[in-house]
């Protein structure tokens, strides 16, 4: 609860920050607060607290806390140059400051009505962003076709719900799972369930539901789209998994199936897609797309180590996917360009930068001895253990797709160019942020034992 | 102890020629490579004669997925890290002062001879599959970075082709591991009572994936369509890493990982992948008999070569085993040897046309000299390293099915045929306008082809100074079937 209320308080802060007009000292207490949020979080570990029956701070819910917290610390980090050029940098450091309690909800629930206001909260405040470069089209387009399509999502997600609450008369998340662990279920509850996997599944982008995700992946400004890859999405699959494993496990046999179609359709379609597209910005939109295809088979596997597979990977997936975008973000405002030729020669001129996108990309892919490629492992691991073996099979040929456009961005930045390049000066706190997460992809890809213990 | 401080120094070699001033980055690449080999050699002096690991270091590593940090030598392995710590100084001393960027070079050449060290001497499945993936990075990037016009494709081709095998062996080895029994562990033994504890059709599975990870490695017909050109694109020291040692770890993978652990997949389909072997031995040697370009020629002739080793092991008696043991070795040294023949003369000339050639003999008489013998080497003549080698690899598979015997004989004569012919193409007759101003090879090259040269001989006349370290574990693996 200490995490909230911290975070509550400083998301209004901040916005009262406009009318102090206190913009300077506004950053540095901002990654205050997150830091203390995390340290109240941490303390929360092994020391579970339920309030009102609606929340409830589990293991589960500190870990992924803390995660969130973590990825959103090296997020402002990395986004606070492209918003002190905006006017109204309050309103956006506000603005994810509530997402950022929409998204501890989301994995602390433990009542549908607590996973609905998480959802929404965390959706409505990025919707906003998506739109925020008033001046682009695109984003105007971005923000608009999010918000029309999450709101048809969540209008799906509440239809499950009620349907559930139809056949149990609760919405309490034991009260369901008592009810529906055991034997024959009236059809009513399984359309509940379908439901609420087409609603959740949106907010993955899992396919066929994730035909938002590019679009507006694009269209969103760089910081705001790195926001959506890595906390949204550690977000709901944190969501996805703890209301499926806690209410619906008993009757896992009626919607796995569902789901493996799912995934392969989700590993395919975007890996295939990402492979035509010229603009890293597109691509890396298409990658988070796969990647969710095969969070989603730790999903589907149902296991006991399902939950600190899907834990390891969202963290290194968020982790490397914060520092492709930082650099995306660098790149693209030297050369005014998002297509991959525009790293082309980097190596020359900028060799640690060069360095750090190699090894993003590497853990992307899923080589060893990134992160990525533990983060995998533990995915094909729980899965093979549940018997999806030709699932793992399928998956593997996805992720050598997945490697040639990866590679192609490497080979774009050792490729020699034709005239001498201008050196790109990297600001500070990016410095700061890739060697961080570069030393953490590493580290991570040789010792996953640092985290994997906890959950 | 010692297995570790091996791959403790190659790496730390490995980490400090990326940062080392470029003046003494040669000489410093040169000498550590030197010293990592004078270390393997004292092992190998030292090693007793037993069938079993020595040295043998045991960290528990991720403890939650049973992966230890295991690793230990065998009387196999000590003769492949030799063969790697032999091999490297060479390649990093052949590099020429010209190619750009020289410290990444010999960091990189530094990081793949440590991967390939600890596949040698890995004693845990996952940690063996971690080296083995970990191999792939620095060869990609010598490739891409050094390499001839076309690289960028083929290199991806090669890394993709080479990455499928390896994904489908790791999903072999979690499958293994879950079966293996009471606490999982990756243990090399434990997986091989996984291995042996299930039914004949998971056998032949299992024996069909890691076989799809070894086969391109190494790499047999029908799945060698990515190395001719791979080796021709890739810059000759990138070529002689992997036609010198990479490859053997695809042979080494399948005497200590595959054969023990499925013993029913392997006396089952045995026959079907020596098949495959052989057809590739004849097929590539065809090939290379009509090559033009040399570098292409040596290419398929290490397809023929290889695919004469994987038959003697598919065989599966003493003299395949043994005979695929000092092949590679032969093997290894001869193609290293080879390659840089061929090096000199592309960069004496400007071409590896066989056409363009000729008469180099009397312009470089010591160069065609030292070009005989080991082109001599790799025809098998007795005497040269290569002789042993090929007499109990044919001898072995006869052992096994006469028929099959007979037409990898066959390589025999296909072998003289195109080694021949390339020797005559470059070296004999009248010379032409590329190698009127031939001129003989310098100290520097000599410094290398002279120790190529001193193990042909060394090989060819006593192989049993070798043969008889690895026979005790031979001999175990076959009494362990």
């Amino acid at each position: 609860m200490n995490t909230l209320i911290i975070l509550s308080v400083l998301g209004v802060i901040t916005l009262f920050a406009e009318i102090f007009r206190f913009r300077k000292g506004l950053f540095p207490l901002i990654l205050i607060g997150l830091a203390a949020a995390f340290t109240f979080t941490v303390m929360d570990y092994n020391n579970p607290q339920v309030y009102f029956g609606m929340m409830n701070f589990d293991n589960y819910a500190v870990i992924f806390s803390s995660a969130i917290l973590v990825i959103a610390f090296l997020w402002f980090m990395m986004a606070q140059n492209y918003f002190l050029q905006e006017t109204s940098v309050t309103d956006h450091f506000a603005l994810i400051l509530f997402s950022l309690v929409g998204a501890v909800v989301m994995v602390s629930f433990n009542n549908l009505t607590m996973l609905f206001l998480g959802i929404e909260i965390l959706s409505v405040s990025v919707y906003a962003l998506a739109a925020s470069d008033k001046s682009s089209v695109m984003s105007n387009e971005s923000g608009f076709k999010y918000f029309l399509m999450g709101s048809f999502a969540t209008g799906f997600l509440l239809f499950g719900i009620t349907l559930i609450y139809g056949v149990t008369g609760s919405f309490d998340l034991t009260t369901i799972h008592q009810h529906i662990a055991t034997g024959d279920q009236p059809g009513l509850a399984l359309a509940g369930v379908l439901l609420l996997l087409v609603g959740l599944s949106f907010k993955s982008s899992l396919a066929p539901f994730h035909f938002w995700a590019p679009d507006v992946y694009e269209g969103a400004p760089t910081t705001v789209t790195t926001y959506m890859a890595t906390v949204v999405k550690t977000a709901a699959f944190a969501a996805f998994f703890r209301l499926f494993s806690t209410c619906f496990a008993g009757i896992a046999g009626q919607w796995t199936q569902v789901i493996w179609w799912m995934v392969i359709l989700t590993l395919f379609v975007g890996n295939i897609s990402a492979v035509r597209q010229k603009s890293l910005k597109r691509m890396l939109a298409y990658s988070s797309v796969a990647h969710a295809g095969y969070i989603a088979i730790a999903i589907l596997s149902m296991s006991a180590t399902s939950a600190s597979a899907i834990f390891y990977y969202t963290l290194t997936y968020s982790i490397s996917s914060i520092t492709a975008f930082t650099i995306l973000f660098i790149v693209s405002r030297h050369k005014n360009s998002k297509d991959i030729s525009a790293f082309e020669g980097m190596s020359k001129a900028n060799p640690l930068v060069s360095f750090a996108m190699t090894v993003a990309m590497l853990s992307l892919a899923g080589i060893p001895p990134t992160a990525g490629f533990f983060g995998k492992y533990f995915i094909f691991f729980t899965a093979i253990h549940s018997g999806y073996t030709l699932l793992v099979l399928l998956a593997i040929v996805a992720a050598l797709i997945g490697v040639y456009y990866y590679f192609r961005v490497i080979i774009a930045m050792y490729f020699k160019p034709e005239q001498q390049l201008v050196p790109i000066k990297v600001g500070i706190l990016h410095r700061i942020v890739l060697i961080i997460t570069t030393i953490l992809t590493i580290m991570l890809g040789i010792f996953p034992d640092l985290i994997m213990g906890w959950l | 102890m010692p297995t570790i401080t091996l791959l403790i120094l190659t790496f730390a070699a490995a980490f400090i020629a990326l940062f080392m001033p470029i003046r003494y980055g040669n000489r410093f690449a040169f000498a550590s490579s030197l010293a990592i080999f004078a270390y393997s050699v004292y092992l190998f002096i030292t090693f007793p004669i037993s069938p079993d690991y020595q040295n043998v270091v045991n960290y528990p590593w991720i403890e939650s997925l049973g992966i230890h940090f295991k690793v230990g030598m065998d009387g196999i392995s000590v003769l492949m890290v030799m063969l790697t710590t032999f091999l490297t100084p060479l390649i990093i001393f052949s590099v020429r002062k010209s190619e750009p960027r020289p410290r990444a070079f010999y960091s990189l050449l530094l990081f793949m001879e440590m991967a390939m060290i600890g596949a040698f001497v890995s004693m845990d499945g996952f940690l063996f599959y971690i080296f083995w993936e970990i191999a792939l990075i620095p060869i990609y990037f010598i490739c891409l970075l050094w390499g001839g016009k076309d690289r960028v494709r083929i290199t991806l081709k090669f890394f993709i082709y080479t990455l499928t095998g390896s994904l489908f062996m790791l999903v072999a080895l979690i499958y293994l591991y879950l079966h293996t029994a009471g606490q999982h562990s990756f243990d090399i033994q434990a997986l091989y009572a996984a291995g042996k504890s299930l039914d004949a059709q998971h056998q032949c599975i299992l024996f069909w994936f890691f076989f799809l990870a070894f086969g391109i490695k190494m790499p047999i017909f029908p799945l060698h369509t990515w190395q001719p050109d791979t080796y021709t694109e890739a810059s000759t020291q990138g070529t002689m890493m992997l036609s010198g040692i990479m490859l053997k770890m695809g042979i080494y993978g399948l005497i200590r990982w595959m054969i023990p652990m499925l013993p029913l997949g392997f006396s089952q389909n045995s026959q079907y992948a020596m098949w495959l072997a052989v057809i590739g031995v004849i097929y590539a040697g065809i090939i290379a008999f009509t090559q033009k370009d040399m570098k292409r020629l040596l290419a398929y002739s290490s397809i023929s070569h290889v695919g004469l080793i994987a038959a003697g092991i598919f065989a599966f008696n003493a003299q395949g085993l043994q005979g695929s043991v000092i092949q590679m070795l032969s093997h290894g040294i001869n193609v290293v040897g080879l390659f840089f023949v061929v090096d000199i003369i592309q960069s004496r000339t400007g071409t590896r046309d066989l056409g363009s050639l000729g008469g180099i003999r009397l312009k470089a008489p010591f160069l065609a000299t030292i070009f005989a013998i080991i082109m001599l080497g790799a025809v098998a003549l007795p005497l040269t390293d290569g002789f042993p080698g090929e007499f109990l690899l044919i001898s072995g598979i006869f052992k096994f099915d006469s028929i099959t015997g007979a037409i990898a004989g066959l390589t025999i004569i296909i072998g003289a045929v195109y080694m021949l012919r390339s020797y005559q193409g470059s070296m004999l007759g009248e010379t032409s306008v590329w190698t009127d101003n031939f001129t003989d090879i310098t100290l520097a090259e000599k410094t290398i082809l002279i120790p190529i040269v001193i193990m042909v001989i060394v090989i060819g006349v006593c192989p049993n100074l070798f043969l008889r370290v690895s026979e005790p574990a031979i001999m175990k693996l076959l009494s362990g079937m």
